[in-house]
């Protein structure tokens, strides 16, 4: 009884606690109206910024995939022209218009292999030093620091402190056990290639190294083996796959090196006779000639080498990726 | 054989500034089982790690006092020296992952560059095996890895390593703690047939393994060695307080 | 049996002398590298150096302002391309970690990765420097841009992996919609990992050369016009540390100096970024 009166006076527009209750009522129905707008504002910004994502995550699909084809597409002139030969030609002669990429790609191996021989006893010891005998300390943070620091500096500062100091060095070296002094060259590439791709695998290798279950080594120690065996016999194969994986990543990173190489090979499209032979690699090559390319077939050329470069560097650097992950998820 | 094989004089364990361990005393007699047990974080399982000089391998862990392996401080030699005669068997199974079963057992002779010819390597295998229970169940797949075979069979293919090498004393943390109770029961009935030619200190915060399984007991608490005793007196009439507390399940 | 173990401790000991001796022997170069540089480049910087425009040779006095100004708007307009796209594309790997594309995403990303720069020029080249008709910063800009994208999308996904599920589900059960979530919530609790990423992706590219050669290509002149050549330092560096002029070596060493600091300062703050931010979190 009681609500139903209550229920009256507040519905009734002409009574005066009606008139004030409408308005109040008013007021929600305002803001409710308001509120909805705002979330569904909010839904639709939601959906823009998801579909946002969407694109940016497709795009760098677009890209990568843009790439290929762009290197495939101008590399056609030259595929068409020297065909699977290209790989094997030994003369690189543009005046005559005869492309053979096989000094580049016997330099680029040269260099990289060489510089990879070079690198790997500091690398790993680097790993091993601050993965198994002093994780930290003041001294390892320092080595650890300045390693990191290698692969900071740029490619550009390696080849001209290369060819400032590095150079005078090796053509002494060379007249001393007389070859010709020239001092640029593939030897000379090799060693700034090695200083420059220790970090890589030496900071792989820490990560691996220190991955190594401590039971593992515990119980090598527990049968009476030194340091040194528990070293050879239990965290090298233990981590084996993942120091390969950082030799490839290094190998990787020394194949597609373009400035400080290009600075001190002496850039010569002749087959490297000697290590101590100037050469060009497959980057040194296309940097040098690229703005000279006078016509179509000739930076046609160049850009199949570009696209080797590509395909090889992509293979080798998802291979190490993969075995990484593979290493990380056991 | 009779007498005394590990004794240890007022042995410290220290992890940086924490003192773990405290003036232990102890006379381990041979061919023995013997009981470590307490609570948690009460020293023992680092007084077993030290008694072989595995306590030092982690950074900042130091240790003062002597431990004596027939009469010989074992600080006085190299660790290599004292861990071939100690062998040791950790919490959770640990066959190196990378070597056959066979390659498992002889670890121990290669890590330490011991070249045995093939005839004597499979002598050892076997013999060792033997000792553990485990040859019947292996034998015909000596050559797969050891990770394939069960955490109970793991554990006692890490037994066979440690037995491999002809130690004197054999320690072992915590053996059963990662097993199931059927693995557990195999590995206890093993502690009887081993105890005929090794040492046996067995870490454990199982008192009923221990009661089970050893000869004497020594209850550790806050780092200090509170008693020693045979393993029947301490379960039951332990003379300290502490002890009976612990027994009764009165703190764990 | 005594002489075999002493034997073994002493190889043991032999290769631990080994490896830390060929260890520290790495820091040698570098040390070797960042002193000489340090020293041929610093007494040739002064506030000429840095305010004047190269002068032709046989003439003293010229410095790098061109270079300077270029390598600051050129790193500036990559970053501005490659900084959104790349938190973005590192928003949508973490947040959609089994899709189809988000697979598909990281391979590219990782094959981004190894990519050797001098093909990112190749590119860049046909993309922008052909179809405009002229070298331009615009085109050197999107090749720096390409070379940043996959270390700030990594650093982004990371960092925010990391992040505790409960922090997004917190925000969720607010009420919260998505796109408020990721950058009210996520992004300030991962802002300093990713900060690392930026920085570490600009420190990365300032040094670069083999993509502005035939994009940016080099302008001796001072020039603000990104649709024109532009100079930059790794590219006078390179320019003229091949040259046969004394002068114009003074010069590259200057502006060797002034970038190696530029980078390693960059290197150093981000480290100490990772470290402050790190024991707040």
């Amino acid at each position: 009884m009681d609500t139903s009166l209550n229920n009256d006076l507040i519905t009734r527009p002409d009574s005066m606690l009606g008139r004030v209750i409408s308005s109040a009522k008013l007021r929600d129905a305002v803001k409710g109206i308001k509120r909805i707008k705002r979330s569904h504002r909010q839904i639709r910004t939601e959906n823009v910024f998801k579909k946002t994502l969407v694109i940016v995550a497709l795009s760098t699909i677009v890209l990568v995939l843009g790439i290929m084809v762009t290197l495939a597409w101008q590399s056609t002139l030259s595929i068409k022209a020297s065909g699977l030969g290209y790989l094997w030609g030994k003369v690189w002669d543009p005046v005559q218009d005869i492309f053979g990429a096989y000094p580049f790609i016997l330099g680029t191996l040269l260099t990289s292999f060489l510089a990879l021989i070079i690198s790997i006893p500091f690398s790993f010891a680097v790993g091993i030093f601050l993965g198994e005998y002093f994780p930290n300390g003041l001294a390892s943070n320092f080595l650890k620091n300045t390693v990191e620091l290698i692969a900071a500096v740029p490619s550009v500062i390696y080849g001209f402190w290369g060819l400032a100091v590095l150079v005078p060095i090796v053509r002494s070296f060379e007249t001393a056990i007389g070859v010709t002094p020239v001092g640029l060259g593939i030897f000379t590439s090799s060693l700034i290639l090695a200083i420059m791709i220790i970090p890589y695998a030496a900071s792989l290798a820490r990560s691996m190294i220190q991955m190594v279950p401590s039971n593992l080594k515990e119980a090598a120690y527990s049968l009476g083996a030194t340091r040194w065996e528990v070293i050879r016999s239990v965290i090298l194969p233990y981590t084996k796959s993942g120091l390969f994986a950082g030799i490839l990543l290094s190998l990787g990173r020394a194949l597609g090196e373009t400035m400080a190489v290009t600075m001190v090979i002496g850039n010569t499209s002749l087959i490297p006779k000697n290590i101590f032979s100037p050469g060009n690699t497959m980057a040194s090559i296309i940097a040098n000639e690229f703005t000279e390319a006078d016509h179509p077939v000739y930076l046609s050329a160049l850009i199949e080498l570009g696209l080797v470069l590509f395909l090889v560097t992509v293979v080798i650097n998802m291979l190490g990726r993969r075995i990484i992950k593979q290493f990380t998820q056991d | 054989m009779e007498g005394t094989i590990v004794k240890s004089v007022d042995y410290n364990a220290y992890f940086g500034d924490n003192h773990v361990v405290k003036n232990v005393n102890i006379d381990i007699p041979r061919n023995n089982v013997i009981a470590v047990m307490g609570p948690s974080g009460c020293g023992k399982t680092t007084f077993l790690r030290g008694i072989n000089r595995m306590h030092e391998l982690i950074p900042g862990a130091t240790s003062k006092g002597k431990i004596l392996l027939n009469n010989e401080d074992v600080f006085d030699m190299h660790p290599i020296f004292v861990r071939l005669k100690i062998g040791m068997v950790f919490q959770r199974p640990n066959p190196f992952p990378n070597l056959s079963i066979y390659d498992n057992v002889i670890a121990g002779y290669k890590l330490n560059g011991i070249k045995l010819p093939k005839a004597e390597k499979d002598k050892i295998v076997e013999h060792s095996l033997t000792r553990v229970a485990l040859w019947n169940e292996v034998k015909d797949s000596l050559t797969k890895k050891g990770s394939f075979l069960s955490g109970g069979q793991q554990q006692r293919l890490c037994i066979a390593r440690a037995v491999a090498m002809e130690p004197e004393v054999l320690l072992f943390d915590e053996p059963t703690s990662a097993l199931d109770p059927i693995s557990t029961s195999t590995v206890e009935e093993l502690f009887h047939e081993l105890k005929k030619n090794y040492t046996l200190i067995i870490v454990t915060h199982n008192m009923q393994q221990a009661a089970r399984v050893s000869d004497k007991t020594a209850f550790f608490y806050m780092g200090e060695l509170v008693e020693y005793d045979e393993t029947k007196q301490m379960f039951t009439n332990p003379t300290d307080i502490r002890t009976q507390n612990y027994i009764t399940g009165r703190f764990s | 049996m005594d002489v075999h173990i002493k034997y073994r401790i002493g190889k043991s000991g032999v290769f631990q002398v080994v490896v830390a001796v060929l260890a520290f022997a790495c820091v040698v170069p570098l040390m070797f590298i960042l002193f000489y540089i340090l020293k041929a480049g610093i007494t040739k910087i002064n506030w000429n150096f840095l305010t004047n425009l190269p002068k032709p040779v046989g003439e003293t006095g010229g410095g790098i302002a061109n270079a300077l100004i270029g390598t600051i708007m050129l790193v500036l307009t990559a970053s501005a391309f490659a900084i959104p796209v790349g938190i973005l594309c590192g928003i949508y790997l973490s947040e959609n970690r089994k899709s189809k594309l988000a697979y598909w995403s990281r391979l590219c990303i990782d094959i981004l990765q190894g990519v050797p720069s001098i093909v990112i020029g190749i590119v860049a080249y046909f993309w922008l420097v052909k179809p405009l008709g002229a070298f331009s910063a615009l085109s050197g800009s999107a090749a720096l841009a390409i070379m940043m994208l996959p270390t700030i999308v990594s650093s982004t996904e990371e960092t925010l992996k990391l992040l505790p599920d409960t922090l997004r589900e917190a925000a969720f059960a607010l009420g919260m919609p998505f796109h408020r979530v990721i950058l009210k919530v996520i992004i300030p609790c991962g802002f300093s990992g990713i900060l690392s990423g930026v920085m570490l992706a600009v420190a990365r590219v300032s040094g670069e050369t083999a993509p502005l050669l035939f994009t940016a290509f080099g302008n001796p002149y001072l020039s603000t016009n990104i649709l024109k050549p532009m100079q930059s330092l790794p590219l006078l560096i390179f320019n003229y540390a091949t040259s046969p002029y004394n002068d114009w070596h003074d010069l590259a060493w200057g502006a060797s100096c002034i970038l190696l600091i530029w980078v390693l300062l960059l290197n150093i703050f981000t480290k100490l970024v990772t470290r402050k931010w790190k024991v707040q979190l």
